[in-house]
């Protein structure tokens, strides 16, 4: 008993996690019978979440303005494509380039790490002289860069090695969802944990006050260079599982439009919150995917209007309810905070009762006089 | 008597205006000092090129026999310096410090106007300041391997907290305290980087005369307890005349006087600038 | 020979959006994110407003309809946030940007809309021994003129002292009595007023117009604005110029790809080294 005291908090968290990828794992097992858009919801979710989890790390909690998430994303997901796609199919994804430079390829779990590998050793190199600049000029410079990746990939002079911009495929890729979720978890808690220690500590000092954070002896520079190759390092691996759930890659895809996505995900959960992150990332991906997916067909809610409900209103509803979101909830769904089963658990036994309250008040006298 | 801080012909210089000029101070161990002068006089400014925030125009400044900061005029302001002491240190290599690595060599500072995390409860302020002495790397630390440090450390704080009468406040939000606890927390989180040199910046502003007085007393406690050297910088008089073994007073950047409270109390030229010409206070 | 003509003139199409940016940032501090969909919104406006009117009304329309949707932006989504922190005005810019881009989307239905072809704008010309379209003549002739009428406004004129000051201190500003957020309006205004001239010069050379189309131009005329020193409009045009010429003289050279890129590693290299721009004024903090 006093062990389960002790460790409520850390035994709340390991029972919600297991709970999750029961579930996840149960969806698996049904297999066809899941509707394919529960498919990949799921598996886009877990992808988003990491990314998102990472870009938190960089702007919630080191105080980092960085737009260059896109970036790094791709040279990860291009790092694990190009490395991992078997030596014999070469030939054939790389037709306009003879079978391309590489003739070797990598295990999937060895390709995965280097997709985090590469673009920490990336962040380094165009970390030393961007982090020095302050809040937006450090956005512009990130976003820079991640235009120049963009670029440089689709360049002639490199297709061999990236196959320019012609897309690459047969990469070995998760067939499941259950895979994403392990190594986006595993990801995330490694996350969790750095942001527990000690170094957790001193990033935030640096995002709560960079001045009086170096004078109580915290090198900045350092701490903001390990943040940043952490975070790419993270994004580079979510980069990879985005490759893999789309099965063939293109550069083009990895636009600044992508980071904003990202961002927003993180606005909504919450800058400062990783289970805000995750949640927002769900939240996101079945909004924009699957819940408002009626939007586009026609008919929503028993309404039939063909003529507003055509393609692409969904996204704009969508974008309504993420500028109201900005602007009305600027904190977020959690704010700074984490969601746990306290909170939930009060979330359904007290607020909702006393909103109810507060809304009907009079229709519930019953209630009330209990 | 041990020197802990020697400060020699320090100039501040930005643009055209001389902030700080040719100023030069002894802090040795044990003692309390006081750097006092009017508004504007340029005491932040010095404390600010002591602690590596700003980069000295000239000069060059010691801790405990060693020097780790020293500028002469270069580049643009070469043709535009006003100090004095031109090329005294023209020959001797330019020594920079950021000031993380001065915190390190052992001095710590307060600021005038509380930085303490926002974010942060008392306990966790106090426990990042001990970040720099940790032993840890970034792999020991995520993995948990360093947690009989991480223990040390977080009682390490709560004895810290204890000593400083913070204990009872300590998982409150750091803004959420009064402003004088707010002073003594920004206190605590110096202590807790293990200085030998302490710097206040002005820790009686805004206080009322018992907070100031119960301050003096907190100081000269710590002063024993955790056998510190003081630097600080003040307006109220009565603290500083109190607190201090010695005095220094710079006006317009360049000092006018020093010595014992009681010889810069009769000190003609301290009573001229404090109350004489236009600049009363 | 050509091809510095085609600089030029990219250049002074950048530079009309660049000083939207600029003068935003001048005095709210923002990267106003959006600025680059208005200009896109202002292409597609006379896409649509062509096919039922002619030239000579359509032009004015594009303008007026553009300036309309800048001041709502602003009125939306930037102004409820004055007091709140930079970041979270900026995340509202990126969120009126994604939603415009939307819009669009939904609007065009994703395809992309044939720009309408002035006669008088795709005439050749021949100039020093260099045939090209009359559009790029005039486009830096006309930049000149907006440019000059600028600075005139903002240095003669009372509303653009006003500019001027908010831009130093926009809360001493406001206690000096000056209306802030008229300021700020007519701010926006201006922006749309160029980047709607800008637009139609720009899409004369492309031809179409897709929902992200403004992203691309509005990048480079953001980095130029970075380069010339942010909040400075005679660095957004030195700075547009800069990058509109070098990036045709790279095309010229056969480094094609490279253009782009080549935008992106000026801004870094700029930032690295004076961050503050080619006009810029260094700020020291205060603590």
């Amino acid at each position: 008993m006093e062990f389960l005291k002790k460790y409520k908090k850390q035994l709340e968290v390991v029972a919600a996690v297991l709970l999750l990828f029961v579930v996840i794992v149960i969806v698996d097992t049904l297999g066809n019978s899941v509707p394919r858009v529960i498919v990949s919801v799921l598996k886009k979710s877990c992808i988003y979440a990491l990314i998102a989890v990472s870009l938190n790390l960089l702007n919630g909690f080191t105080g980092l303005f960085s737009l260059g998430q896109a970036g790094f994303m791709l040279i990860g997901a291009y790092t694990y494509a190009i490395l991992t796609i078997p030596a014999g199919i070469r030939e054939g994804v790389y037709y306009m380039y003879d079978g391309g430079a590489l003739h070797f390829s990598v295990p999937l779990i060895v390709g995965l790490i280097l997709a985090g590998v590469v673009p920490a050793i990336f962040a380094y190199l165009i970390g030393l002289p961007v982090l020095k600049l302050k809040s937006d000029y450090l956005a512009i410079a990130t976003l820079g860069f991640a235009e120049i990746v963009r670029a440089l990939i689709q360049w002639q002079g490199f297709a061999p090695v990236t196959n320019g911009s012609i897309s690459l495929l047969k990469y070995p890729y998760f067939k499941k969802i259950w895979p994403f979720a392990l190594v986006a978890g595993i990801c995330i808690l490694l996350i969790v944990l750095l942001l527990k220690s000690t170094y957790g500590r001193a990033f935030k000092a640096i995002r709560d006050d960079e001045i009086s954070a170096e004078a109580m002896g915290i090198n900045l520079a350092k701490h903001k260079q390990m943040s940043f190759v952490i975070s790419s390092f993270f994004a580079g691996i979510g980069g990879a599982l985005l490759a893999m759930y789309q099965t063939s890659l293109t550069a083009t895809a990895f636009t600044s439009a992508m980071t904003y996505e990202i961002l927003l995900i993180v606005v909504i959960g919450g800058i400062g919150s990783i289970t805000g992150s995750v949640l927002g990332s769900f939240l996101f991906i079945a909004c924009s995917e699957w819940w408002l997916r009626n939007l586009d067909s026609g008919k929503f809610l028993g309404i039939s209007l063909p003529t507003v409900f055509r393609s692409g209103f969904r996204l704009v509803v969508f974008s309504v309810v993420i500028m109201v979101i900005v602007l009305f909830f600027r904190k977020g769904i959690m704010g700074e905070r984490e969601l746990d089963v306290d909170r939930i658990w009060n979330f359904f036994t007290k607020k909702i009762p006393a909103f109810v309250k507060s809304r009907f008040g009079k229709k519930t006298e019953g209630e009330k006089a209990e | 008597m041990k020197n802990v801080l020697h400060i020699q012909d320090l100039t501040m210089q930005f643009g055209g205006v001389v902030a700080v000029n040719n100023l030069t101070m002894d802090v040795n161990e044990g003692e309390i000092v006081a750097l006092i002068g009017p508004n504007g006089a340029g005491k932040t400014t010095a404390f600010n090129a002591i602690t590596g925030l700003y980069e000295p125009t000239n000069g060059e400044i010691s801790f405990e026999g060693k020097v780790f900061l020293r500028n002469t005029p270069r580049g643009k302001m070469k043709k535009q310096y006003l100090g004095a002491e031109k090329d005294t240190y023209a020959s001797a290599p330019v020594l920079r410090k950021t000031p993380d690595r001065i915190t390190k060599l052992g001095m710590a500072r307060t600021f005038q106007n509380i930085r303490l995390f926002k974010s942060m409860t008392v306990f966790e302020n106090v426990l990042t300041a001990m970040h720099m002495r940790k032993t840890s790397n970034l792999f020991t630390a995520t993995f948990m391997l360093n947690a009989k440090e991480e223990k040390a450390q977080r009682a390490k704080t709560e004895e810290l907290l204890k000593l400083l009468d913070l204990y009872d406040v300590k998982d409150e939000l750091a803004t959420s305290l009064p402003y004088g606890k707010q002073r003594h927390l920004e206190i605590a989180r110096a202590l807790a980087t293990e200085p030998t040199l302490l710097l206040l910046d002005e820790p009686a502003a805004g206080m009322n005369p018992q907070e100031t007085a119960e301050l003096t007393a907190f100081i000269r406690r710590i002063r024993d307890d955790f056998h510190l050297t003081v630097l600080l910088i003040e307006h109220h008089m009565n603290l500083v005349m109190d607190i201090s073994d010695r005095i220094y007073v710079i006006n317009f950047g360049k000092e006018i006087a020093k010595g014992t409270p009681a010889e810069i109390q009769n000190n003609e030229a301290v009573i001229e600038a404090y109350l004489g010409g236009d600049r009363v206070e | 020979m050509a091809y510095l003509l085609a600089g030029i003139s990219a250049g002074g199409q950048y530079a009309l959006i660049a000083i939207g940016y600029t003068m935003v940032y001048g005095i709210l501090r923002l990267i106003n994110f959006a600025h680059a969909d208005v200009f896109m919104v202002a292409g597609l406006l006379m896409v649509y407003l062509t096919t039922s009117v002619p030239y000579y009304i359509a032009i004015p329309l594009v303008i007026l309809i553009t300036v309309l949707v800048a001041f709502t932006i602003e009125k939306c989504a930037y102004s409820p946030l004055r007091e709140a922190p930079r970041m979270s005005v900026m995340i509202s810019a990126i969120g009126v940007s994604y939603l415009l881009q939307n819009v669009a989307l939904y609007v065009t239905g994703g395809q992309p809309q044939v720009y309408p072809q002035m006669e008088f704008f795709s005439r050749t010309v021949t100039i020093f021994g260099a045939t090209t379209k009359m559009v790029t003549v005039i486009t830096p002739l006309l930049v000149a003129v907006l440019v000059v009428a600028l600075v005139f406004l903002i240095n003669k004129t009372k509303i653009g002292m006003a500019m001027r000051a908010s831009s130093v201190d926009f809360n001493t500003a406001r206690l000096m009595g000056i209306r802030i957020n008229s300021v700020i309006s007519f701010t926006f205004i201006i922006g749309a007023v160029l980047a709607a001239i800008g637009s139609m010069l720009y899409f004369n050379n492309y031809p179409s117009v897709i929902p992200t189309s403004g992203s691309m131009p509005g990048l480079k005329a953001f980095v130029s604005a970075v380069v010339g020193g942010i909040g400075s409009i005679p660095g957004a045009v030195v700075g547009a110029f800069i990058i509109g010429i070098c990036e045709n003289l790279l095309k010229m050279l056969g480094l094609t790809p490279f253009s782009d890129a080549f935008t992106f590693a000026l801004l870094i290299v700029i930032l690295c080294v004076k961050p503050s721009g080619i006009f810029g004024e260094k700020k020291i903090d205060k603590v």
